[in-house]
C-alpha cells in the first residue's frame, strides 16, 4: 500500500482481474532489485493493464495507444539515471504498438516491459487481440477467431532482447523473481505476464470465474527446459513459461553516452531545459 | 562574436536548435526536411545532446515528449505524411502541456504528393490536425536567417507557454542557400520549476503539478526529482488525476489549454507591414512567398499604385487585430499562398468583422514553384 496513490482508490479493475496480481509482484520484484522509487518512472499506452501506473506514487506517463516504448525510450535516454518501466497489455503492445516492441528490444534500449497478456481487449468490452488462441470467442470473432496468434516471449526475442521471460498469475514467486531480474538486466527486458480477465475473456470462453482461469495457467503451463524435452504433440495446448532470454549485452542508451563522451568530453546534458547557459 | 555562415535554411534550424538548448533530437527521415535531422545528428553528441533515429514518426514526437519530461528541450522534423502521422501525439503534447518543437517543412501533397517540391498545403493541418480542442503556435521562416531565427523562438515560446510549437516551413526556405549571423549570445527562455521542493508536500498539502497560477501556466519539474508526477492524455484535474466523465473538469482545463495562448495572442504574433498606411491594396503573405510579394509590392509603388504588404510570422494564433486594421482600411486584401486557399479563409473570416468589408482574393499556387513577383503584379493591377 505504501506506493500506491490512496486517494485514488478503489481502482477500476474488474473483480478476479489479473492486474492486482501483476502489481503485486512488481513492486516485490522492485524490492529485491533495490530500486530507489525516486527513480522510477512507469509508462504505459492504452487499456486496462495501462491503467496500472496511475495508482503508484511515482513519476508516470500515461501516454496513447501503443505508444509507450517511444515515450520511454526519450525518457530514458533523456535521463538514463531514471529506471524506466513500461506497464502495457497484449493489445497495446503487439496490436497497434507492435512495430515499436520489436525496434524496442532490436535497439536493446534499458526499459523493462511488463506485457499483461490477457488474450482480450478488456477496455474496450471483449474484441479479440492478436494473441487470442484460434478459435477463442470475443465480441469480434463470434464465431471464434480465425488468426493466427502471437507468440509475444518468442517474437520479442527474436527481435533482440537481452532478457525475456513468460510466467502467469499462476506463478506469483517466478513473476516477481523474474521482474528482479528484469530491473536489473542493462538491457531490453520484457515478462510476459499471462493473466486472466474473467470479464471477457472467461465469460466468452467457458471460464467463467478466476479461480477457473488460474486453475488452467496452473494445469496447462510447462517450463521451458522441460517444453525443449518434449515433441509437438506433447506440447499441443500447453503454455510455455519460464525464462527465454537471459544475455545481457550494451544497451542503446550507454551507445548514445559514449559517443557524447567521445565528441565533447563529457555524459549528457540531462535536465539541461532548466539552466540559464547552454555554450560549450 | 556574431558568426557568418553560408548555408540551407534546414541547416540553419538545426544551428538555432543548438543555440535555444535543444539537446534532443527523435526523427524519421522524410524529405524536404531531412537535413535537419542529419545535423544535428551530427551537432548534438558534441554538445551533450542526444539523437535518435526512430521508426516511423509516431515513435519520433513520443520519444520527443518523454525526453521533454526528463528535462530536456526536445525537437522532431519531418514533412507532411509525417506530421499527418504525428498528429494525435500533438494532442497528447497540448494536453499534458509538453513543451517541444516540431519543424514541418511542407511539400506538395495529398499524400505521398510531390517530395521534392515546395507547398503551404499544412496551414490547416497545423491547426487542426488533432482532435478535440486546442490552440497550436506555428511560425513561418521567409528566409533562412528567419529560419535561423525563428527555431529560437519557436523553443521560447515552447517553454514559456508549456506547448508544442510548430515551425511551419516550406521547401523552398528548406533548401535555399543564404548568409546568416549567428550571434554568440542569444536570448533563452529556461523551464521553470516549482517553487516548493517535494517534501515541503504532504497528505494535507498535496503537490499540484497542473495547478496553474494567474498566467494559466503551470510550472513544471522534470521526472526523476520526487514530485512523483501523474501525466495522463485523459482529461484530468490539477493533481493530474484522471476525470474524464465530468463535463465541468473537461470544460475548465480545456478552456485553460486554450486561454493560456489566446490570452497572450497579442505577445505571441508577430507580423510586418510595409507601405499599408495609405494603401488601397494589401497583400498577405508567408514564408516563402513574402519573397515575391516583396518586390511586387515595391514594383507596384514605383507604378503608382497605393499597395501595402503583411507579412505574417505567427499563421497560428491567427493574428485577427492586425488583419482587421487592414481591413478596416484597405478596399482589398489579397492573399498569396502555396496551396488552393488555407489562411485566405482566415482572412475572410476577419474581413467580415470589418465595418466595411474588403473584397478578399486569392493568388494561388501550387505545383511546387514559388509565385514569380510579376504574376502577383499583374494580379494586382486587375484588382485594383
Amino acid at each position: 500500500m505504501k506506493y500506491l496513490r490512496k486517494d485514488r482508490l478503489p481502482n477500476i479493475f474488474c473483480a478476479g482481474c489479473g492486474n492486482g496480481i501483476a502489481l503485486n509482484t512488481f513492486f516485490k520484484g522492485m524490492e529485491s532489485a533495490e530500486i530507489d522509487f525516486d527513480t522510477l518512472s512507469l509508462v504505459s499506452g492504452i487499456g486496462c493493464s495501462s491503467r496500472i501506473p496511475g495508482y503508484v506514487k511515482c513519476d508516470s506517463l500515461h501516454t496513447t495507444h501503443g505508444r509507450a516504448i517511444t515515450f520511454a525510450s526519450g525518457l530514458k535516454v533523456g535521463n538514463p539515471d531514471l529506471n524506466v518501466v513500461v506497464f502495457t497489455g497484449d493489445g497495446d503492445a503487439a496490436s497497434i504498438g507492435g512495430n515499436h516492441l520489436i525496434h524496442g528490444a532490436r535497439k536493446n534500449i534499458n526499459i523493462t516491459v511488463i506485457c499483461v497478456n490477457n488474450n482480450i481487449y478488456g477496455m474496450t468490452g471483449g474484441q479479440i487481440s492478436p494473441t487470442s488462441p484460434e478459435g477463442s470467442f470475443g465480441t469480434t470473432a463470434p464465431y471464434g477467431s480465425r488468426d493466427k496468434p502471437f507468440n509475444l516471449a518468442e517474437l520479442v526475442a527474436a527481435a533482440g532482447a537481452s532478457f525475456v521471460s513468460r510466467w502467469t498469475t499462476a506463478h506469483p514467486l517466478q513473476l516477481s523473481n523474474s521482474i528482479k531480474k528484469a530491473l536489473l538486466n542493462p538491457g531490453f527486458s520484457f515478462v510476459e505476464v499471462i493473466s486472466q480477465c474473467p470479464t471477457y475473456y472467461g465469460r466468452k470462453n467457458k471460464l467463467r470465474s478466476p479461480v477457473d482461469m488460474i486453475n488452467a495457467f496452473k494445469e496447462n503451463s510447462v517450463n521451458i527446459r522441460k517444453a525443449n524435452k518434449m515433441s509437438d504433440e506433447e506440447l499441443a495446448g500447453k503454455l510455455i513459461v519460464g525464462e527465454f532470454v537471459n544475455n545481457p549485452r550494451k544497451e542503446l542508451t550507454e551507445n548514445v553516452c559514449d559517443l557524447s563522451v567521445e565528441q565533447c568530453g563529457r555524459s549528457l546534458a540531462i535536465k539541461s531545459a532548466y539552466l540559464d547557459n547552454f555554450d560549450d | 562574436m556574431t558568426e557568418e555562415l553560408f548555408v540551407q535554411g534546414n541547416e540553419a534550424c538545426a544551428h538555432g536548435a543548438i543555440k535555444a538548448g535543444c539537446r534532443f533530437f527523435a526523427g524519421y527521415p522524410i524529405t524536404p526536411s531531412t537535413e535537419v535531422a542529419e545535423d544535428l545528428a551530427a551537432f548534438l553528441p558534441r554538445y551533450g545532446g542526444s539523437f535518435l533515429q526512430m521508426e516511423d514518426e509516431i515513435a519520433a514526437i513520443g520519444a520527443v515528449i518523454g525526453a521533454s519530461w526528463s528535462g530536456l528541450k526536445a525537437m522532431t522534423s519531418t514533412s507532411g505524411p509525417g506530421f499527418s502521422l504525428m498528429q494525435e501525439n500533438i494532442g497528447y503534447a497540448h494536453i499534458t502541456e509538453t513543451p517541444l518543437v516540431i519543424v514541418d517543412v511542407q511539400r506538395g501533397g495529398p499524400s505521398t504528393g510531390q517530395p521534392t517540391m515546395a507547398s503551404q498545403g499544412d496551414m490547416m493541418q497545423l491547426r487542426w490536425g488533432s482532435h478535440g480542442d486546442y490552440e497550436p503556435i506555428a511560425i513561418s521562416p521567409s528566409s533562412v536567417q528567419e529560419f535561423f531565427d525563428f527555431t529560437i523562438k519557436a523553443f521560447n515560446l515552447a517553454e514559456e507557454y508549456r506547448v508544442p510549437v510548430i515551425i511551419a516551413a516550406d521547401e523552398v526556405i528548406g533548401h535555399m542557400r543564404e548568409k546568416i549571423n549567428i550571434p554568440d549570445k542569444v536570448e533563452i527562455k529556461k523551464r521553470v520549476m516549482p517553487k516548493e521542493k517535494p517534501e515541503q508536500f504532504d497528505i494535507s498539502n498535496p503537490y499540484l503539478p497542473f495547478k496553474a497560477g494567474d498566467n494559466e501556466i503551470p510550472p513544471m519539474a522534470p521526472f526523476g526529482e520526487g514530485y512523483n508526477i501523474p501525466v495522463t492524455g485523459l482529461t484530468h484535474d490539477e493533481r493530474g488525476y484522471p476525470d474524464s466523465s465530468d463535463p465541468i473538469a473537461h470544460t475548465k482545463l480545456v478552456s485553460r489549454l486554450c486561454n493560456k495562448i489566446l490570452n497572450n495572442r497579442e505577445k505571441i504574433v508577430s507580423v510586418h507591414e510595409s507601405f499599408c498606411d495609405d494603401a488601397d491594396t494589401i497583400v498577405i503573405s508567408y514564408g516563402a512567398p513574402v519573397r515575391s510579394v516583396f518586390t511586387a509590392v515595391q514594383n507596384a509603388r514605383e507604378e503608382g499604385l497605393k499597395v501595402g504588404s503583411i507579412k505574417i510570422d505567427t499563421p497560428w494564433p491567427f493574428p485577427e487585430n492586425q488583419i482587421l486594421k487592414a481591413a478596416e482600411t484597405a478596399k482589398n486584401l489579397i492573399v498569396v499562398e502555396m496551396n488552393l486557399g488555407q489562411i485566405v479563409h482566415e482572412v475572410e473570416r476577419v474581413a467580415g468583422l470589418a465595418d466595411e468589408r474588403p473584397d478578399v482574393h486569392l493568388i494561388p499556387k501550387i505545383g511546387g514553384e514559388l509565385h514569380k513577383p510579376n504574376e502577383i503584379l499583374s494580379e494586382i493591377k486587375k484588382i485594383s
